[in-house]
């Protein structure tokens, strides 16, 4: 069970206080209709599925009912960090700065 | 029956506590301190189990976790029990009542023991699969008869009388094992201050330590072991669990422990001095800042011909049972041996007074102390040699023992047959890795000591190893290992360690082991009589040599092709043996070959262990509204939705549900009915931005609700899909109080928070939760209005008050809110006061109801009555694949909303767009008195042949009473444009429903009755 250090609360609590909602960084078009159904439909259905790092959203869903991010090995099941929305994160793969992660 | 076995001394048993158990319908006896399988051994009970596949009689081999064989079943009734159970990890206790799972008629005298004899050769790895290929359609009945064939045991069919618990720890360090190893670095972690929690399996702490004949400071090890105790249970941040295992390593230094607290006691747990029963057994969740794996090392047995008759055992279970239980399983020993370590039996036999026919050692030359005592106490050696044979069938009568060159795998000359009824073999020791392993962890091979060491954490798992698990396996090093361990945990946890005392081992001289896992035959592998790896699953080294000529060269392939490894011990003695031969008939090295990863849990673990408190009427949480007393007063039925206790419906004496819904029904269409509709999700929701927010979630507008007012909201997902609906009241301009549907409430919640959160986090609006601080009672019907002003005073005329808007005032002495919506299409008031006004309110109106025929009324009704309107319920009705315009509800879609509102760009893609998508309609059943049920399929031409071509499904289905006849919801193709056409259900029993498409309102279409 993993142990998440929610960054509103600034505490360490166990995974069942949390979900997990979905890769990071999914900015919402600012322009939806301006969308091909192709880009509309890479907006919606498709996500990385790396073996490596990754930049997850999480809720605290018991706790603070916060969303924030969380950098996780998903080989090792590490995580690396968590920060706030908004924030760019600290811990990366090579690649995945070379490409820039968004905010 | 006397107890044969037993010496006239020693052990750590109490022989002042007799105790009387079962086998298999025969009484023994035996003492306090026993396990069973010291007992069974006392009272020379050699066969416990027959075999797998095989049928073979089988002993006891081992006395601790890694026991193959000695898998009973426990119970002396049908609810106590219990499969699976190692006779060698189960302490005796009076009254215990034990059965071996398989043999029949019985253990000694198996019919199905021709199978092994006879068609031995003829069952091969994969027998099953090769044989029971064909047909396919017969695979059931084989299976049945296979699975009563092999059998570890069965579940009961009563319900168990225990209770068993959970509880959540936190240390700094949790130590993994007591035996020596465990104990030093427990104390070293306690001396420096650190919380402490050390966990073993055993009934005693101490491990080898108990049973060893080795000494510490001059005296009997045990008796340090009891000083190291007497040390930690006075330290408050100490922790000790006997009888506790440590059966998981998960993520993030998660471990779980399986404690059993009175399966010592009894096959029921005893009442404790409350009177209350007291929990069984307890899983520990430990979040540990470090671990010290003090796991210590199972002994190798060797593998050699006919190795499975009973009265073939591990060395040093040999020694455990001597030592600790008085337990002698033999008159005769003859020892098997490739290290000095094992020489241990051969003193404490010669100690027990008992004889020793021969060591066979597959050294040339061993001159390590013990080997010399053993020389100097006149016990025969043969050296370069090994058993290569066991003689007997149900006990072992004899040994076979030939001079052997290891390296090249062959026997050298005839040798010799030695009389014995014990044979004792050691092929080394193989630290314990599981836990290790359990996160990924690959174990890795040291030559020096021939043997799988844990891999390390790398940080996954923050875990320090000691003692024999560590490759460390002399007692003095063991020691100063364990303490350096703990020391070390202490300090990466924060504390500072101190230096302490140890005790001291009397040093002694060990040679190194050879390698040697299968021991030579005359004959060919293939050829000799069977040789055993795993005992449980009766996989031989003939059938892995076999998988490897078939082409299974990976370790994880072999496995699964032989079944090594896969029973309840999880191949804990037969593993290595097992890749070893493989390797070798491969022409690879071990490490090469790798091994099989563990996986939790370690020993099996009870359902009731793993259930918890969370079972019966504690199983998930139940949620009540605040009338619930008066609901249960009056004879309500109830509905589970999500976790709240709804009334369903309030059949009066005599009536069914079905004459109770239509009663209910009537009475809302013809008089008032009132629902209790507290479990409606309720938002609050404030801030300046609230209706831009509410324009951006919602699919219709909101920016023209006027205070006072309400409106009905769908919400979609971005890909255009209906997910909840409800109305939201306009409370004050930067005010409302949004409804979710029941079940939805904490889903939508945390929706409108993600979109809030990562979105659109300039928008200044904030939502909580109300759904349980308000209680809703709707009434409604034609009479509804007359019967509300008997208890407001809030004008209640349609000029004052018209439909879509709410009323603050008073109802029944208290604050209320009013809200004039209709879910039923009747003339309907909600009023909301504060959930703890709500029971005096409600007795209220059900008094001055009388006089207006006000009946309560349940979810069933409501579903009827607002399926007779065509009002949609989402989950039920939809199901995440239909959009508004699929519901004809085009009209709540604000498509000229400036901003891009959550669904919009969805159902304008291609696909939602299309016109024959399966859209919501109503179904009149041709015969009125049928009712379609729900989730029958449609199809548009009945006399197509098999796969019909299904065009839509029914949704909601229902008797009307106001209507006199059956009615349906339905997603059906082109439903909106196929008014008045045919569609019909063909039904499992074969008969088929004709419906007529119509209309989704049924009643009232032109919505007036809700108006007046």
């Amino acid at each position: 069970m993993l142990h998440i250090f929610c960054p509103h609360c600034g505490e360490q609590r166990s995974e069942e206080e949390f979900h997990a909602k979905g890769q990071a960084h999914i900015a919402r078009p600012l322009d939806p209709d301006a969308c091909t159904d192709e880009e509309w439909g890479e907006y919606m259905f498709f996500r990385d599925n790396p073996r490596g790092l990754h930049h997850e959203l999480w809720v605290h869903s018991a706790g603070c009912r916060k969303y924030f991010n969380v950098t996780r090995h998903t080989v090792t099941y590490e995580i690396l960090e968590t920060y706030k929305i908004g924030e760019r994160p600290g811990v990366s793969e090579k690649k995945a700065v070379e490409q820039g992660v968004p905010a | 029956m006397s107890q044969v076995n037993r010496l006239p001394g020693g052990g750590r048993i109490d022989r002042s506590q007799p105790l009387t158990f079962t086998f298999n319908g025969q009484t023994y006896q035996g003492y306090a301190g026993d396990t069973l399988a010291a007992a069974l051994l006392a009272n020379g009970v050699d066969v416990v189990g027959r075999s797998f596949k095989y049928s073979r009689p089988r002993g006891i081999v081992a006395a601790g976790a890694e026991e193959p064989n000695a898998v009973l079943q426990l119970g002396s009734c049908e609810a106590a029990q219990v499969p699976n159970v190692r006779a060698t990890q189960q302490a005796l206790f009076n009254g215990l009542v034990a059965r071996s799972t398989n043999g029949w008629p019985s253990v000694d005298t198996d019919l199905m023991a021709l199978v092994g004899k006879v068609g031995g050769k003829l069952m091969p790895p994969g027998f099953y699969y090769k044989t029971f290929m064909y047909p396919q359609s017969l695979w059931l009945t084989y299976e049945k008869y296979i699975r009563k064939a092999a059998g570890l045991g069965r579940a009961p069919t009563e319900r168990d009388p225990d209770i068993y618990d959970h509880v959540n720890r936190h240390c700094d360090v949790l130590v993994v094992g007591a035996g020596p190893a465990g104990l030093a670095a427990a104390l070293a972690a306690a001396r420096s201050g650190a919380r402490v929690i050390l966990a073993d399996e055993q009934e005693e702490f101490g491990g080898s330590l108990l049973d060893t004949r080795e000494t510490l400071d001059g005296q009997p090890a045990a008796e340090w072991v009891a000083k190291a105790l007497a040390e930690l249970e006075k330290m408050p941040e100490v922790t000790l669990l006997p009888r506790a295992t440590v059966n998981g390593y998960h993520d993030h230094n998660f471990l779980t422990i399986h404690q059993r607290l009175t399966d010592h006691l009894g096959e029921v747990a005893p009442l404790g001095a409350n009177g209350v029963r007291q929990a069984r057994q307890r899983i520990h969740r430990v979040r540990a800042k470090r671990v010290v794996l003090a796991t210590g090392a199972h002994e190798r047995p060797l593998v050699y011909a006919n190795n499975d008759v009973p009265g073939n055992m591990l060395a040093g279970a040999v020694s455990t049972y001597l030592r600790r239980y008085a337990v002698a399983p033999g008159r005769r020993l003859v020892l098997s041996t490739n290290n000095d370590y094992a020489y241990r039996v051969v003193l404490d036999w010669l100690d027990a007074g008992l004889e020793v026919a021969a060591v066979a050692d597959a050294r040339s030359n061993p001159q390590g102390d013990w080997v010399n005592e053993a020389r100097r106490r006149g016990v025969r050696i043969l050296t370069g040699s090994a058993v290569v044979e066991c003689l007997g069938s149900k006990r072992v009568s004899g040994a076979r023992i030939c001079a052997i060159d290891a390296q090249a795998g062959k026997v050298v000359g005839t040798g010799e047959r030695i009389d014995c009824d014990l044979i004792a073999s050691s092929g080394g020791y193989s630290p314990v890795v599981h836990l290790a392993s359990h996160l990924g962890g690959r174990p890795q091979w040291r030559e020096d000591i021939l043997a799988f060491v844990p891999g390390p954490g790398n940080g996954v798992q923050l875990r320090i190893d000691a003692g024999a698990v560590n490759g460390v396996f002399s007692l003095g090093e063991v020691l100063t290992d364990g303490y350096r361990a703990g020391a070390q945990a202490a300090e990466e946890a924060g504390f500072k360690a101190v230096d302490g005392s140890l005790p001291k081992a009397e040093a002694r001289r060990e040679e190194a082991t050879v390698a040697l896992f299968l021991v030579p035959h005359d004959k060919p592998t293939s050829r000799a009589p069977k040789q055993f790896v795993d005992l449980q699953n009766d996989v031989t080294a003939a059938g892995i040599e076999l998988a490897v000529r078939e082409g299974f060269e990976s370790v994880e392939h072999v496995k699964r092709y032989t079944a090594l490894g896969f029973g309840t011990d999880q191949g804990k003695l037969g593993n290595i043996n097992g890749l070893a031969i493989a390797a070798r008939a491969l022409g690879i090295s071990i490490p090469q070959m790798g091994t099989t990863m563990f996986r939790p849990n370690y020993t099996p673990v009870t359902f009731g262990a793993v259930t918890g408190r969370h079972c019966g009427h504690l199983f998930e949480p139940k949620r009540y509204t605040a009338l619930h007393r008066w609901h249960l007063e009056n004879g309500a039925e109830f509905e589970d939705v999500g976790q709240w206790k709804r009334p369903w419906y309030f059949p009066k004496p005599g009536e069914d549900m079905h004459a109770a819904v239509a009663r209910e029904c009537l009475a809302v269409r013809n008089a008032v009915g009132i629902l209790d509709a507290s479990t409606l999700g309720k938002i609050d929701i404030q801030g300046p931005d609230a209706r831009e927010f509410l324009n951006r979630v919602y699919t219709n507008a909101w920016t023209k609700l006027d205070v006072g007012k309400a409106r009905y909201g769908l919400m979609c997902k971005e890909d255009g899909m209906v997910f909840d609906d409800g109305v939201t009241a306009c409370l004050g301009d930067n005010h409302f109080l949004m409804t979710t549907t029941t079940g939805g409430a904490a889903r939508v919640l945390e929706w409108l928070e993600l979109y809030h959160q990562t979105e659109w986090p300039e928008l200044k609006v904030y939502f909580t939760s109300v759904t349980d601080h308000w209680a809703t009672m709707t009434l409604s019907g034609p009479n509804s209005r007359k019967l509300l002003a008997e208890v407001t005073d809030i004008d209640l005329s349609n000029e004052a008050f018209p439909f879509m808007s709410w009323k603050e005032g008073q109802v029944g002495g208290v604050p209320a809110r009013v809200f004039r919506i209709s879910f039923t299409g009747e003339l309907s008031y909600e009023i909301n006061v504060q959930a703890d006004y709500a029971m005096g309110v409600w007795e209220q109106l059900i008094e001055a109801g009388q006089r207006y025929g006000l009946t309560p009324y349940g979810t069933e009704t409501m579903h009827v009555l607002r399926a007779e309107k065509g009002f949609i319920i989402v989950g039920q009705d939809t199901d995440g694949s239909v959009t508004p315009d699929d519901l004809n509800m085009g009209w709540c879609v604000g498509r000229n909303k400036p901003f891009s509102w959550i669904g919009r760009r969805g159902m304008n893609r291609a696909d939602c767009l299309r016109e024959d998508r399966k859209q919501l309609v109503g179904l009149k059943p041709v015969n009125p008195n049928q009712v379609l049920p729900e989730g029958a399929q449609l199809v548009f031409d009945p006399r197509q042949s098999i796969p019909m071509q299904m065009v839509g499904h029914v949704t909601s289905s229902y008797r009307s009473a106001a209507l006199g006849c059956s009615i349906a919801l339905a997603l059906v193709k082109g439903g909106l444009k196929r008014m008045g056409e045919r569609v019909f259900a063909p039904l499992a029993d074969g008969s088929v429903i004709e419906a007529e498409i119509c209309s989704s309102v049924f009643y009232d279409p032109k919505g007036e009755r809700q108006n007046v």
